[in-house]
């Protein structure tokens, strides 16, 4: 089946993709970043950093729509997210 | 994704040579750093008008944080300073950053005269419940029933409900979230720095190594999840009805956003009644206009 048009005639809106960069020595393994993206970017990794926490690892890189909420969160300003132009 | 040589966009706001802080894992004053530097940032105002002044305790250490102009004083004696600071370079937003137990305990006094006198500062005020630093005291917040180090059977006093006694102080712009509401945080900060009075806001933040330990709470990232289903917003609540306790709802929101003549404005008044008449006047008046 073919529509003549697409819905609402509108392009898909654009949706930003953020890259996530993890500081991970500077980790404190608190879990606020990883608990609260809303798209569950993120969990605990396997490794020691160097303070002996486990900091986070991403794990869908894809689904972070850079809402920055990690980086707001991150009582050690140990995340942060820049915005990638075209998804 | 891992690029360790970008730059955190927080860095230009630390004082990079002093970290990682003292903060313990999943404590909240980092995220409430963050918010301030954020909402300073995102007020416009020139950082180098910006004066930071912090007492003793956990939340104490803010000062040492920051890079921008700060004094950490003794203890409890954060507001006075910063009254001082802010009549003598009337040019300068200050901000006092204390504890509970600074601001209500040691420094009570002190908080409820410069809300009364309505001296224009912003009083950001984390509320942990307890005495984080010196090993888990009771403070003049601690709930009823609460174990501390000093309360081994559990609280018997009644705590402070601090925004309402800063509302009954007379406080003209008074407000509570909790560090979970980091944006809103942010935002409430930022209506600070531009407003004129005695702002006061409470920030309930987890403390992970001694009141929850001490209450059974977990770590830090339970009590965010905790407060996520405790924490109502209702900006028209009284704040005098507003108690924090153990369990039962943490009511957030800005509760208090009012003009009031400042100190330094009913200064200026009561000098140019005082002078009006005599010759010097003029004299007086443009020096005033100078300062
Ligand atoms: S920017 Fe938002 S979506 Fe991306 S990892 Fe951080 S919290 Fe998750
Ligand atoms: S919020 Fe920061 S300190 Fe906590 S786990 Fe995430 S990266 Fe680590
Ligand atoms: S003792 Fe409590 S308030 Fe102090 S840094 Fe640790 S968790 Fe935070």
């Amino acid at each position: 089946m073919k529509y003549w048009e697409k819905p609402f005639g509108r392009e898909k809106p654009q949706v930003f993709q953020g890259s996530i960069n993890i500081f991970k020595d500077r980790c404190k393994g608190c879990g606020f970043c990883i608990e609260f993206c809303p798209n569950n970017v993120l969990d605990f990794s396997n490794e020691f950093n160097k303070k002996g926490y486990h900091p986070p690892e991403i794990i869908f890189t894809k689904k972070c729509t850079y809402c920055g909420l990690c980086e707001s969160i991150c009582p050690d300003s140990a995340i942060f997210v820049i915005r990638e132009e075209v998804k | 994704m891992q690029n360790n040589a970008a730059h955190h966009p927080m860095e230009k706001y630390l004082r990079m040579d002093r970290m990682p802080h003292i903060w313990c894992s999943s404590c909240g004053l980092g995220t409430i750093v963050n918010s301030f530097m954020k909402g300073i940032k995102n007020a416009g105002i020139d950082t180098n008008k910006v004066a930071v002044v912090s007492g003793i305790g956990c939340t104490g250490r803010v000062a040492g944080y920051i890079k921008l102009d700060s004094y950490h004083t003794t203890h409890g004696r954060a507001i006075p300073f910063a009254s001082g600071l802010k009549l003598a370079n009337r040019d300068l937003t200050v901000a006092v950053i204390s504890g509970d137990g600074d601001l209500f305990a040691i420094g009570g006094n002190h908080l409820i005269h410069a809300a009364r006198r309505n001296v224009d500062m912003n009083v950001i005020c984390v509320n942990n419940f307890i005495y984080g630093m010196t090993g888990g005291q009771n403070a003049p917040t601690t709930p009823l029933g609460a174990y501390s180090s000093t309360a081994p059977y559990g609280n018997y006093e009644q705590p402070f409900n601090l925004v309402g006694v800063a509302a009954a102080a007379g406080a003209s712009y008074v407000a509570r979230w909790t560090a979970l509401h980091f944006h809103r945080l942010t935002d409430t900060i930022k209506e600070m720095a531009k407003k004129k009075g005695f702002c006061f806001l409470e920030v309930v933040s987890p403390c992970s190594t001694v009141f929850a330990r001490k209450n059974k709470g977990g770590t830090g990232l339970d009590i965010l999840r905790e407060y996520k289903d405790r924490s109502i917003i209702d900006h028209e609540a009284d704040p005098q009805k507003i108690p924090l306790g153990m369990n039962g709802e943490i009511i957030c929101g800005v509760f208090i956003n009012e003009d009031r003549p400042t100190f330094w404005e009913n200064v200026q008044k009561g000098i140019e009644k005082r002078v009006v008449k005599t010759k010097n006047y003029k004299v007086i008046k443009n020096r005033e206009s100078v300062v």
